[in-house]
């Protein structure tokens, strides 16, 4: 797989030298990240750390004061709403949606109005295990379903837009059940091998390990170390971003985590 | 388990969008018959068709007492009552999608009371103008436009004002922009007070009258100039189906699928601003008709703004003529407020819908 280096001058989803205040707070200073197509990078690091932020402003939705998120070497600040949407979908923390809309009708806001089929929606409730829920009223599931249904939009945005296409995830295993959260990563697995370019915060350092090509570590809203999941999990990277000791140890695939207690 | 066969009225069982869209528009034609025959002297239904029949031949009714009834002193009441009642209802349909708040009105952010407040300075500070207008030999037609005038312009300086203190950086609050419509209509209420204060008998009647709602005043005059700020209205509105419906998935959420959310935003509130001034200004305050259509249609057809902004103006139109048919004829040969009619049905629906909610509402 081509390393970031490797690319294209100016292709790809970039993130460089953002510098963003908010009400007198530095959030983020000089932090970056670069999405590739086919890739899943994750975004890790302590409460605070800028990781939210860093994703909002990638996402084209906070302007920040320094610093520049180019798409294709275009200054994303530039493309009316409708055309970066048609690039990068993303998948909200919150889900929280007034009015009783049904499942289906949820998803089908992914897609321009009339663009979509029943079936379209109906295979991608499926594919993110709510399989003949789509009648069913948004606003009684629970948060952890509701999680999925935004997945599935999500998913039905990049369908219906241009290639290659760029998912962001903020913290989408945070409401989930164990077996959901490893479906949840498997399944940015998979839209990474069909060509989209994934970037997720995730606080579960595990999963992290379990879902990324590569993992940036953001702390106080500086890059602190970025690397493959066995370059950044390593004790004394923890110890460094976290104030924790922890074990590292190493799963067939990945590197895993057992915390045993704070430093100091 | 399956959600689909849940016992709501909204989810599984809902009636498609022509079939809901049909039987509104079948509700306002009956409410417009009803309207049409039913008064002093009640005619039956088949009598009203007829002299209709024969007033879009083109044949000469000159003098038949029928057709002076029906054509002359119902259909222009009955007109205005329809326009007032879909802008109203439209109106609402566009705040609550707006504010993602079924209980969103637009007295709630303080247009109607600022539409209210300029309307009342009219009715109380005017005269000085008419006295001008007289002397300037300007035709009486002029005086006339004086209220309608100073009601719509009311509204759009409450809703630019709202919008002006809500906004920063391009954004716009919906918290600040609901809790500054409560200041909004404060200080707009304070201000009627005042002029209530400084008004003579006479003009006390004029303003008590009309705040509560009329369509006793309807002219043909009045009709056509209701009839632009709906045409504008529609105009607006439908093409803002589907950011609507996006935002309900919140602001940031509504960006991340394609709408301008800004632009979005600055059409409805003119739309808004629009209709309810409009509204105002041809039947005075009349409460709750925006509140309680959209939340009927919602039951019906579901939330989805394509169908539900359409609906919703057939709905508010057939609605508001029942409620006047209402107001006619329970006390004649006297005639109640129309306002007092609405809030005495729309009242205990808020009351219900707020109670069914409270636990959402209050955690």
């Amino acid at each position: 797989m081509s390393g970031v280096a490797e690319m294209e001058e100016g292709a790809g989803y970039v993130a460089q030298g953002i510098g963003l205040r908010r009400n007198g707070r530095r959030l983020l200073e000089g932090a970056g990240v670069a999405l590739a197509p086919g890739r899943v990078s994750v975004l890790i690091g302590p409460n605070g750390a800028g990781k939210s932020s860093l994703l909002k402003v990638l996402a084209g939705e906070i302007r920040p004061q320094e610093g520049r998120v180019s798409l294709d070497g275009g200054d994303i600040f530039r493309l009316p709403p409708a055309a970066l949407a048609r690039r990068r979908a993303v998948l909200p923390q919150a889900a929280q949606v007034a009015f009783p809309f049904t499942l289906a009708e949820v998803v089908a806001l992914g897609a321009p109005p009339g663009r979509t089929t029943a079936e379209r929606v109906a295979r991608l409730l499926a594919r993110v295990g709510l399989a003949g829920r789509g009648a069913g009223l948004y606003e009684r599931l629970s948060g952890g379903e509701m999680q999925r249904v935004q997945l599935a939009r999500a998913l039905l945005q990049l369908e219906h837009g241009a290639r290659p296409g760029y998912l962001l995830l903020d913290e989408p295993t945070a409401s989930l059940d164990l077996a959901h959260q490893v479906q949840v990563v498997r399944l940015m697995r998979e839209i990474a091998a069909e060509g989209v370019g994934v970037l997720a915060v995730l606080h579960d350092l595990n999963l992290a390990a379990m879902a990324a090509d590569e993992i940036v570590a953001l702390q106080a809203g500086r890059v602190a170390a970025r690397g493959t999941p066995a370059e950044v999990m390593t004790d004394a990277g923890i110890a460094a971003l976290y104030g924790v000791r922890a074990r590292i140890g190493w799963a067939p695939a990945s590197p895993f985590l057992l915390p045993q207690g704070l430093e100091g | 388990m399956s959600l689909a066969v849940a016992k709501a009225p909204a989810g599984g069982r809902r009636v498609g969008p022509r079939a809901g869209l049909a039987a509104c528009a079948g509700l306002l034609g009956l409410a417009v018959l009803a309207s049409l025959a039913i008064g002093p002297v009640t005619l039956p239904a088949g009598r009203v068709l007829e002299v209709l029949a024969a007033a879009l031949r083109g044949a000469s009714l000159a003098g038949v007492r029928d057709a002076v009834i029906v054509l002359d002193i119902r259909l222009p009441r009955t007109l205005l009552g329809a326009l007032v009642g879909a802008a109203i209802a439209l109106g609402g349909a566009v705040m609550q999608g707006l504010f993602r708040n079924p209980l969103a009105d637009p007295a709630l952010i303080g247009v109607s009371n600022g539409a209210a407040l300029a309307a009342v300075m009219w009715i109380v500070l005017g005269a000085p103008v008419l006295d001008g207008l007289a002397a300037a030999h300007l035709p009486a037609a002029l005086a006339g436009a004086g209220l309608p005038a100073c009601a719509f312009l009311g509204a759009l300086a409450a809703t630019f004002a709202l919008y002006a203190i809500a906004t920063r950086d391009g954004r716009t609050s919906v918290a600040t922009l609901l809790f500054a419509g409560i200041a909004v209509g404060a200080l707009s209420g304070a201000g009627t007070g005042v002029m209530v204060f400084l008004a003579s008998d006479q003009q006390l009647r004029d303003f008590t009258f009309w705040t509560f709602g009329s369509l006793g005043g309807a002219t043909w005059a009045k009709v056509a100039a209701g009839l632009p700020f709906l045409l504008f209205m529609l105009a607006a509105a439908l093409p803002l189906a589907r950011p609507l419906d996006a935002l309900a998935l919140g602001e940031a959420e509504a960006f991340h699928i394609g709408v301008d959310v800004q632009r979005t935003k600055r059409l409805a509130i003119a739309g808004v601003a629009a209709a309810v001034g409009a509204a105002v200004a041809m039947a005075g305050v009349i409460g709750f008709v925006g509140l309680v259509v959209p939340h009927l249609v919602r039951m019906m057809m579901g939330p989805g703004h394509r169908a539900l902004l359409p609906a919703s103006a057939l709905l508010g139109g057939a609605l508001l003529l029942g409620a006047d048919v209402a107001a006619r004829t329970l006390v004649a040969p006297a005639e109640l407020p129309l306002g007092v009619v609405t809030a005495a049905f729309g009242a205990p629906f808020f009351l219900a819908l707020l109670l069914r909610r409270r636990a959402a509402l209050f955690g």
